[in-house]
């Protein structure tokens, strides 16, 4: 690759390309994300491409394994274009007809189009599908669009055109005042204003700055920032070298968690890349401006998305968060001026640079600009990674977008920032989504994970799920969170096994607004909020687990029963000589009871019984005897 | 790869680079007590396996803290590339790095034991990795995890007495669509059900 060295040539360079793909008649797109990538896509993408050259179509026809499309539920996807068919869950063996039939001969391939769920038609294109309808991309603009491995996809994608409009038309300030002017918040869950970050850190006075990229994507159930960088990690590199320009900084850091292969992959290809066409090194397009770009691995620590506990782990040290101030925009990684941002924030930079502040400021809330990446996951038809407008409700995610919920069962809560998020019920479903309204409502957006819950989730094991998450994500350093938290999951779990009190409800949440109060970094201060949000929103739930000991979703082992039907039971003695703890009694030929006092459910006697006459109930009723 | 690492003691003991006998011997050193005194009883219990390193591996070590300037800082990526070499870092290797770096024992072990990623016992021939994020959870990820703990009768971050199997549970690999989500090594398994965990494990029966 040779050098581009100006502006001029850079936008040279675009055009060819454009042109160049120009000379395709059909193009097939074949996702490569990780959860298409499980699902065999990688053959898939060889097999087509085989095919096409075996034909001789390769001049015609352009094959690209592109970032994920989003629809993870219905993997792996194909999308031809110029005609935007969208083929579901194909095969490699799915490859000879479609090439056949639809790229030669130009049928679709009607058995792999999407079919809807409620209209129970096949989709012709994506265009008119539900899950796209209502999306508006921005940060995720490139994935499923183009090669995340070719640089040349990326620039001919308007990439690198920012950077160099930056750096040949504006000043650091100039810069800044867009970002600021955009009302872009960070996208990892704290919400505070970019450009604003990004000033304070360029008056800090110093010999040396850094960017951060934090790519320590924890949130179980959240994984937008690797599809960023799995699909357009070149959109990062450029982001990062604009804030380089706007702080005064020509170092970059990317602190990537090591659980990501396929990401770091493709972000050290796209940074050798871009060192080739210098658009990283020294004097880029010729301007003077140096930039470069490290990376830095993770390894497994949730707590390292916290920005100060990112720059310890990035010295090499234990991930433990530090009082802030000074915050790392004075004093930050080696003690020097630090931006940290996150992928999806930086993925929305060079789009603001090109289209303008205002475009971008024209989309959203009042507070909140742009739109929010979320991962649809749980109980939900479709599975996804979604990008919307900031104000759209939650309604319009989980039942247009989102396709409803699985096996047409009821909605009982959607799950929003991840573990220090909380639950939102039916009557949230309307409520515009943005950083201030889910804070009010008492979840927060988080990095954007949402998962959705039917009724057959227990929110009390929902809720302790993400204590027993924090128990062992927490650094250990304050002792609010390492042991408030530990005695928070404790009594969850008491209640679980249907041994709560009233009284316990009550520590519950006397005990978590002191570990909000007092807990150190950001972890600690938002680790309590799923017990208080379901404490808020399910209490009558809690009470019945309490009180009557029962748990409605027939999560809770403990406070299932099983119970024999003495109309169908004939009295074999089976499951009396399996029970271990001797729980049932009864005579030959008679009908068995078991002593709920006793019975430990472990499930032998059903498993022995014969006669399915042993069945469990989520409460029992004493017979009572006259 | 397990008997790769095990080298005999006699035979370590008696070879001794010149190398790195100048920065203190790291094959002989034993294990600091006080470093084992906080270790909670079961993982005393894994510390017990006593091996020592052969004079290459240690060499080995302390190459990649070169390739990386013995640089205190780049700790973490030597410790990753580290855990990529042995399988594992046990003690005695962990030692090794704090000699090359020029820290003490204790801030490496205080590192190692403080990242998931890093882990001081080695993984089975075929690590299995479940996948306890949110979406595989309310999915039913649990009862998968409690049958594989059943048959293979380990608990999770352990592996089996033939070291041919070992559980793990990681957060979210990203693939919620097939939830609940098993790796077997690489492979990839979706929408895993607790019936179908006899017959992933009978892929991996050895012929």
């Amino acid at each position: 690759m040779t050098k581009v060295k100006t502006l001029p040539e850079l936008i040279k360079m675009k055009e060819t390309l454009v042109s160049q793909r120009a000379c395709y008649s059909k193009q097939l797109h074949v996702c490569g994300g990780t959860g298409c990538q499980a699902a065999q896509s990688k053959t898939l993408d060889v097999t087509l491409k085989e095919i096409v050259t075996d034909k001789g179509l390769d001049k015609d026809v352009k094959i690209t394994m592109t970032g994920c499309f989003g629809f993870c539920e219905k993997g792996p996807i194909v999308k031809v274009l110029p005609d935007h068919t969208f083929y579901t869950e194909v095969k490699p063996t799915d490859a000879r007809e479609i090439i056949d039939e639809h790229v030669v001969k130009g049928n679709q391939v009607e058995r792999l189009l999407y079919v809807d769920p409620t209209t129970r038609e096949h989709v012709p294109n994506s265009d008119k599908m539900e899950f796209y309808k209502k999306q508006l991309r921005i940060a995720l603009r490139n994935c499923g669009e183009i090669n995340p491995e070719d640089i040349h996809d990326y620039i001919e994608n308007d990439g690198y055109q920012a950077l160099g409009k930056v750096l040949t038309q504006m000043d650091a300030q100039q810069t800044i005042d867009i970002i600021k002017k955009s009302g872009l918040r960070g996208r990892g869950g704290g919400g505070f204003p970019t450009g604003l970050k990004w000033e304070i850190t360029s008056k800090s006075q110093a010999d040396q700055k850094y960017v951060v990229c934090n790519a320590d994507e924890g949130d179980p159930g959240a994984f937008m920032d690797r599809a960023i960088l799995e699909g357009d990690p070149n959109s990062i590199i450029e982001a990062m070298a604009i804030c380089g320009y706007a702080i005064g900084a020509s170092k970059g850091l990317v602190y990537i968690r090591a659980e990501y292969p396929l990401a770091i992959s493709r972000l050290k290809k796209a940074i050798a890349q871009a060192r080739e066409l210098g658009l990283l090194g020294d004097d880029i397009l010729g301007t003077g401006f140096n930039f470069d770009i490290q990376l830095r691995y993770g390894a497994g620590a949730f707590v390292c998305g916290e920005e100060t506990a990112l720059i310890h782990s990035m010295e090499g040290k234990r991930g433990e968060p530090s009082f802030k101030p000074p915050f790392p925009s004075v004093s930050g990684y080696q003690g020097k001026p630090t931006n940290v941002n996150n992928v999806e924030t930086f993925a929305n930079i060079p789009v603001i640079i090109n289209k303008g502040a205002e475009w971008f400021a024209s989309i959203g809330t009042e507070k909140s600009k742009g739109t929010k990446v979320f991962a649809l996951a749980g109980k939900i038809n479709n599975v996804g990674l979604i990008e919307v407008p900031m104000g759209i409700t939650l309604r319009e995610i989980i039942f247009e977008i989102g396709g409803g919920i699985k096996d047409g069962k009821k909605f009982k809560a959607v799950q929003t920032g991840g573990p220090s998020g909380g639950c939102l019920t039916e009557k949230h479903l309307d409520t515009p989504i943005d950083y201030d309204n889910l804070t009010a409502v008492g979840s927060m957006m988080g990095s954007g994970g949402m998962i959705v819950l039917d009724e057959d989730d227990c929110m009390v094991s929902v809720a302790k799920f993400y204590l027993d998450f924090i128990v062992e994500e927490s650094c250990g350093k304050c002792s609010p969170c390492r042991i408030g938290n530990k005695r928070l999951y404790e009594i969850l779990e008491k209640i679980t096994q249907g041994k709560g009190t009233l009284e316990d409800l009550e520590k519950l949440k006397n005990l978590s607004n002191v570990i909000k109060d007092t807990s150190l970094c950001g972890l600690g201060q938002t680790s309590p909020n799923p017990v208080l949000s379901t404490l808020q929103n399910f209490y009558d739930e809690y009470i019945e687990h309490v009180v009557d000991k029962k748990c409605r979703a027939g999560q809770c082992k403990a406070l299932l029963y099983y119970v024999i039907d003495e109309n169908v039971c004939i009295g074999c003695t089976a499951c009396k000589r399996s029970c271990p703890v001797n729980a049932i009694t009864g005579d030959k030929k008679q009908p068995h009871v078991i002593n709920q006092d006793i019975c430990i459910k472990c499930g032998a006697c059903e498993e022995k019984c014969a006669f399915d006459a042993i069945s469990i109930k989520l409460e029992h009723k004493v017979k009572v005897v006259e | 790869m397990i008997s790769k690492i095990l080298t005999d003691t006699a035979q370590t003991r008696s070879a001794k680079n010149p190398e790195t006998k100048k920065s203190g011997d790291p094959v002989t050193q034993e294990l600091k007590p006080a470093a084992i005194n906080s270790f909670s009883a079961a993982e005393k219990d894994k510390t017990k396996v006593k091996i020592k390193l052969s004079e290459d591996k240690a060499h080995k070590i302390l190459e990649i803290c070169a390739s990386y300037n013995n640089d205190p800082g780049e700790l973490i990526n030597v410790l990753h590339e580290t855990q990529g070499e042995f399988g594992y870092l046990p003690a005695e290797v962990q030692e090794v790095v704090a000699q090359g770096l020029g820290v003490s024992t204790a801030q490496v072990y205080g590192v190692v034991t403080f990242y998931s990623y890093f882990t001081m016992i080695p993984k089975g021939r075929f690590p299995i990795s479940i996948c306890t994020g949110t979406a595989c959870y309310v999915r039913g990820a649990e009862k998968v995890l409690e049958e594989f703990k059943r048959e293979l009768n380990i608990g999770v971050g352990e592996t089996t007495e033939d070291g041919k199997f070992s559980i793990n549970c990681l957060r979210c690999v990203g693939a919620c669509g097939l939830a609940p989500v098993v790796l077997v090594g690489e492979k990839v398994y979706g929408r895993v059900s607790p019936e179908s965990v006899k017959t992933i494990l009978a892929n991996y029966e050895e012929k």
